[in-house]
């Protein structure tokens, strides 16, 4: 209350990271009450991944041919961690969108609350949501045969990159979602999200594909994150040398999309 | 003054949406903002809740202007928009507990208070029942009960009873009134005519992004044209005598519906006038059925000003 008391209406730099803090926290809370009372979504969100775990793994697997000689299953899992990443997007554009479809996100507009709490909130949810989703999907790769061979350092490092990305595709999805203003615009980008991660090396090695559409697939940011995890966990995959990779591609799409994700919030006011 | 707005102007690409919009409220009173869809009011009500930047002009809302200092604004605001804006998901106990966090209420004051307003709009035995549940009336509540959390001095209301049935209306309206009640100040939007005459103390009529008129709902009714009396007349033959009488009163030919055998002329001395009629068309023998004084609607008032069709 001693925010209202402040009797010159001026709020101390200090005080005011502490509100963008205690504010964007109630909005992670938020997500997090979200879940309990609506868990199907989330439930949903974890069992498709491992769905397409068992379908690759087992039903297609065995005529896939790994570079390198190898698991299938030791190649595959990493590039479903990296593949939950991208669904990430769906989520944050979902919620960014019905928000701000639904007049809620002006209403916040209009409060005392500090301005970056709405997206430092769906940033706190997301990165939440997308921790327990590679606890989830590691669990269910130790359970299909998938090990980490690469030591905790290596382990815990895998994970920092594939969250790392999560963090960069948060932003798209901010940013698309804060544009596009329309939650059933949702489904177009999941038609493009498809595409986009089968166009990488996450099922298979891009040396298998033409010539000119491997060379796509091998930029790819995703491939790049994949590499680079496969690397660190000591799983079958390309050459090494792509960790770089993997933390420059994500770091160049915050560079993007994070300020145009703030000029089109302050968009919001034209 | 709780609004002050002088000159207000903002166009989006194509569309001039206020062109030197001014108002001034004062505390305590509800202003009714009055006009036909795309006049500007919600352009209006956007800016006035630091939503928006104008192109030009100055706006003052509770002492603090919206563009320099929307901080201080948006503390001593509420607002409640065309959509109930509220998280479909939670509870209403939930979305007010949250909304109050936000306000930076502490936890139990946040509780308390949401508490407190669920009871008050008559939300209190909706528990943890998620509000996209609720009927629309009940939603609407909530998101005014939200606009309320903090006793704001300055609440806007964008249409506010829009798709409500009349008993959503009338708490609506019961909840607006008590917290002028209390000294707040309201700025309601609204295509009801029937809703600013409740409600208004002081109606802006705004067309093409100014003000056209303003004054209090009696005042508008007056400006607009006088009085007129009504006569019914018993039977269709006596229709022409009576009109002749009353043009002699009125001073004007009466306008004339041979259908419904209705006359009726705009007249300056309500009570001379009415006495008048009596006396003259009993003297000469025409029967009358009905007879009546009536006041310009504020349809009809709109109408005029606005010049719509």
């Amino acid at each position: 209350m001693s925010y209202f008391a402040a009797a010159d209406g001026k709020v101390s730099r200090v005080s005011s990271i502490r509100w963008a803090v205690a504010d964007g926290w109630t909005m992670t809370r938020r997500d997090l009450a979200h879940w309990v009372r609506q868990p199907a979504p989330v439930v949903v969100s974890l069992l498709f991944p491992i769905l397409l775990v068992l379908m690759f793994g087992f039903l297609l697997g065995g005529a896939i041919a790994v570079p390198g000689g190898g698991d299938y299953r030791e190649y595959l899992l990493p590039g479903m961690f990296v593949m939950t990443m991208g669904f990430g997007v769906e989520s944050t554009l979902l919620a960014v969108t019905t928000d701000a479809s639904r007049g809620v996100t002006d209403r916040f507009r209009s409060m005392p609350m500090s301005p970056s709490a709405v997206v430092v909130g769906r940033c706190g949810a997301d990165m939440l949501n997308s921790a327990l989703v590679l606890v989830v999907m590691a669990a269910c790769g130790l359970a299909v045969g998938w090990r980490p061979h690469g030591g905790l350092a290596a382990t815990l490092a895998a994970f920092g990159l594939l969250l790392l990305l999560r963090f960069a595709f948060l932003w798209i999805g901010i940013y698309l979602g804060l544009v596009i203003a329309n939650p059933s615009a949702v489904t177009l980008v999941q038609v493009v999200v498809w595409p986009v991660s089968f166009l990488s090396n996450i099922f298979v090695s891009p040396d298998t594909m033409p010539g000119w559409l491997g060379a796509i697939a091998t930029g790819n940011p995703l491939s790049a994150t994949a590499s680079a995890i496969r690397e660190l966990f000591g799983n079958p995959g390309p050459a090494d040398g792509w960790v770089g990779v993997a933390v420059a591609w994500p770091l160049l799409l915050v560079a993007v999309f994070f300020p145009l994700s703030v000029r089109a919030f302050r968009r919001l006011s034209r | 003054m709780s609004i002050r707005v002088d000159g207000l102007r903002k166009r989006f690409r194509d569309k001039t949406a206020l062109d030197g919009f001014d108002l001034r409220v004062r505390p305590g009173t509800v202003c009714g903002l009055l006009g036909p869809n795309g006049a500007g009011k919600t352009t209006a009500v956007r800016i006035l809740s630091t939503l928006l930047r104008a192109d030009g002009g100055r706006a003052e809302v509770a002492g603090f202007d919206v563009a320099a200092q929307p901080m201080e604004v948006r503390r001593r605001i509420g607002l409640v928009g065309q959509q109930a804006a509220v998280d479909e998901v939670l509870s209403g106990q939930q979305n007010l507990e949250m909304f109050g966090r936000l306000y930076h209420l502490g936890a139990a004051a946040a509780r308390a208070r949401a508490a407190e307003l669920l009871d008050r709009f008559g939300l209190a035995d909706t528990g943890p029942r998620a509000v996209r549940l609720y009927s629309g009336g009940m939603r609407r509540r909530l998101d005014l009960a939200a606009g309320m959390i903090l006793a704001p001095q300055v609440l806007f209301l964008d249409e506010p009873t829009t798709g409500l049935d009349p008993r959503g209306r009338n708490e609506v309206w019961d909840a607006v009134r008590s917290l002028v009640a209390d000294g707040a100040t309201v700025l309601l939007t609204t295509q009801y005519l029937d809703e600013a005459d409740q409600l208004a103390d002081q109606i802006a009529v705004i067309d093409a992004g100014r003000v056209i008129a303003g004054g209090s709902p009696a005042e508008l009714k007056s400006r607009i044209g006088a009085d007129r009396i009504e006569v019914v007349v018993h039977t269709p033959a006596d229709l022409s005598t009576a009109a002749e009488l009353l043009h002699k009163i009125a001073g004007t030919p009466p306008d004339q519906d041979p259908d419904r055998r209705r006359l009726s002329a705009p007249v300056r001395d309500r009570v001379s006038a009415l006495t008048d009629t009596v006396r003259t068309l009993d003297a000469a023998g025409v029967s009358v059925e009905d007879i009546a004084l009536r006041r310009p609607t504020l349809d009809e008032v709109f109408l005029t000003l606005t010049g719509a069709p």
